[in-house]
């Protein structure tokens, strides 16, 4: 019956920011998302199992389960609308690009799959939003905030925040010009629109970065250098 | 008792799942936008459901099936994600060996 009905009205009970049902999304710009992201992952895949050691390995699932559970957590924001944790730009910070690329991919994945949410036809087209722009967005701003910062602390919080932030609007940016691609909205509506609600959703994303960045360096200050010991190696060349 | 950090960090997900039945239930900001342009109509239902809406199928109690979902979710995912690197680690220190 559902099928049958081919178009209807989805039931969100716990709504997804930029988990796009099928149908937002044009079938040709759906199968391109599929090839990019593929190919991004694959190397992905290659750049991490270089970089893996004892710590990275069950940070992987940690960090994955934790992005996982958060997303189910909607927050307010202004005028009835809800937002919740993407967890890329977090995800990029304690475990680097290639191997958030790989824990975003598999959350997103994962919900498409399992728990419908965001369709399976524009799946390419989340993951690209969600688990790629939004890592590499945060990861570069977060690279950014290293080289000015003067202080390791205040590099981890300020520059976590707003490369939370970043990634959420990047990822927003990106889904106005898919919808505004695909004929769904014209740019000139959806990129503001998109745009000014997730400034808002991004700054509970900064938050909870920062909130979680702040309990792992309470709790166990040496997995914020979680990837030094393979870079370490990989210099080496061992 | 010690406990692994890694082990921790399973639970503090799965304790943030319990967080999930108070979420709010507003649209999000993707929803918000389609709805207030008119584009929400093109969304089509997925051709199959296993756990819509984060809701453990045939559980009565909403906020029981939204945390069973979660924890659901929560240790797929870090099992996927910690024995598939484990693997990969495994591979390559062998092949370094």
């Amino acid at each position: 019956m559902l099928l049958s009905s081919g178009i209807s009205v989805l039931r969100w009970d716990i709504p997804h920011p930029l988990h796009a049902p099928d149908g937002f999304f044009s079938l040709p710009l759906a199968i391109a998302g599929y090839v990019v992201v593929a190919l991004v992952i694959a190397f992905a895949i290659r750049r991490t199992s270089g970089e893996l050691n004892e710590r990275m390995v069950p940070m992987m699932g940690v960090m994955a389960a934790f992005i996982f559970a958060a997303q189910m957590i909607n927050f307010p924001v202004a005028g009835g609308t809800s937002g919740h944790l993407v967890g890329g730009a977090l995800a990029a910070i304690i475990l680097g690009p290639w191997a958030a690329i790989i824990v975003m991919t598999a959350v997103v994945g994962l919900q498409a799959l399992l728990f419908q949410d965001g369709g399976l036809v524009v799946l390419g087209i989340n993951l690209f939003n969600m688990s790629i722009v939004s890592v590499l967005a945060g990861y570069a701003v977060y690279f950014l905030a290293r080289k000015i910062g003067s202080s390791s602390k205040r590099t981890l919080f300020v520059g976590g925040f707003v490369s939370a932030w970043v990634s959420v609007m990047m990822a927003a940016v990106f889904t106005a010009f898919a919808l505004a691609f695909s004929g769904t909205s014209p740019l000139s509506l959806a990129l503001p629109a998109l745009a000014v609600v997730h400034a808002l959703i991004g700054i509970g994303e900064g938050l909870i970065t920062v909130f979680a960045l702040s309990f792992i360096r309470v709790a166990r200050p040496q997995l914020l250098q979680v990837r030094r010991g393979a870079q370490v190696q990989l210099a080496e060349g061992v | 008792m010690k406990v692994s950090w890694w082990i921790a960090g399973y639970f503090i997900a799965l304790a943030v799942t319990l967080i999930a039945p108070f979420a709010s239930a507003s649209p999000d900001g993707l929803e918000k936008v389609a709805e207030e342009q008119g584009f929400m109509d093109s969304a089509r239902e997925a051709p199959f459901s296993l756990i819509a809406d984060y809701a453990f199928p045939g559980v009565e109690s909403e906020a029981l099936a939204t945390v069973l979902a979660g924890a659901v979710g929560v240790t797929i995912i870090y099992l996927l994600l910690a024995g598939g690197s484990y693997l990969a680690y495994r591979a390559v220190s062998n092949r370094r060996a």
